[in-house]
């Protein structure tokens, strides 16, 4: 795996020498640090550990300080592990965009919009039950039947009701590399990514 | 700079198209692909809108064909575009003039810009 951390910016399209527009989304990504290397005789597995976007100093911990210090930077805010790295790197080595191609599929990993409690036709694609006249109300966004009645008399485990919708961790899969700025940390990948403008967004293959 | 602006910047090719906003009347002469042979198709109508910021921009012509109204909206910066040809330019006091769907005949009409017309010519 080859994975770099970066931040959502916006969207915005792309066109293809053939005039074909793509709707695309800009991410900075990196320059992250290599803040730890892990090793299968030290910790039991491989792993590079990955830290991207500064931070003050008043607001981080001495622990955290001292860990960064190791690798000869300042105290970044994100950090995050990834398991089997397949580039070589060092304590302290920058990792950025272009480690990356242009055209490559990758996977893009992010937190989804919170959109509060919700239904159930917004949050499980519910149709509702009934229509508007012959004297009903009030059902059109309905959940409907729960289950069974006597035999079992309880609501099963599992069972789609309303709820908390969005925040959640999503991985986007297939989106294409369509462009990168190196000198700028952008890196434009083909469609949208989950969460936010600003969000921390996990770009890797 | 805004990330976005930066992006749109790169993105955007020089294209040295005529300045015309809604209301001009304007011919498009746009590539289509016919196999793999590719041709050169216009389409001549009004402005009646122009949308969007920076490389995703678009705007939209509208003409009367065969008394059937069509409309059409190109992106300005699609590579596609082979040029745009300004040919009146328009008298209107708003930016989307989708008022003109609703008239037909006289008063759909756009009335010209005289003196816009003569200084563009003189260029």
């Amino acid at each position: 795996m080859k994975a770099i951390i970066g931040k959502k910016i916006g969207m915005t399209s792309i066109f293809s020498p053939d005039g074909k527009q793509t709707a695309c989304t800009i991410i900075e990504a990196g320059p992250c640090v290599v803040t730890q290397v892990k090793t299968k005789e030290t910790d039991g597995y491989d792993a590079l550990q990955l830290a991207f976007g500064d931070k003050k100093e008043k607001h981080a911990p001495k622990a955290e300080i001292n860990h960064f210090a190791k690798a000869n930077t300042s105290a970044k805010k994100f950090v995050k592990e990834f398991r089997d790295y397949s580039i070589e790197k060092v304590l302290g080595e920058a990792v950025t965009v272009e480690i990356f191609t242009e055209g490559e599929n990758v996977e893009v990993v992010g937190t989804t919009k919170g959109k509060g409690f919700q239904g159930v036709v917004k949050r499980h694609g519910f149709s509702g039950v009934g229509g508007a006249s012959h004297g009903q109300h009030d059902r059109q966004r309905a959940p409907g039947s729960l289950g069974n009645s006597s035999d079992a008399s309880r609501v099963m485990k599992g069972v789609r009701m309303a709820g908390r919708m969005g925040g959640d961790r999503v991985k986007m899969k297939g989106l294409k590399v369509l462009k990168i700025f190196a000198d700028k940390n952008y890196i434009l990948v083909s469609g949208s990514v989950p969460g936010h403008n600003g969000s921390i967004v996990l770009i890797q293959k | 700079m805004n990330a976005v602006a930066f992006v749109h910047e790169q993105l955007t090719p020089k294209r040295d198209f005529p300045k015309f906003k809604a209301g001009d009347n304007v011919t498009v002469n746009y590539k289509i692909v016919e196999g793999n042979k590719e041709r050169i198709q216009s389409f001549k109508g009004d402005v009646i809108k122009r949308q969007g910021e920076g490389s995703t921009q678009s705007f939209t012509v509208r003409k009367i064909s065969d008394g059937v109204g069509v409309e059409r909206t190109f992106p300005y910066f699609s590579p596609n575009i082979d040029s745009i040809v300004l040919n009146k330019k328009g008298k209107v006091r708003r930016s989307k003039l989708y008022f003109l769907r609703e008239r037909s005949g006289k008063s759909a009409r756009i009335k010209e810009k005289k003196r816009a017309a003569v200084v563009a010519t003189a260029q």
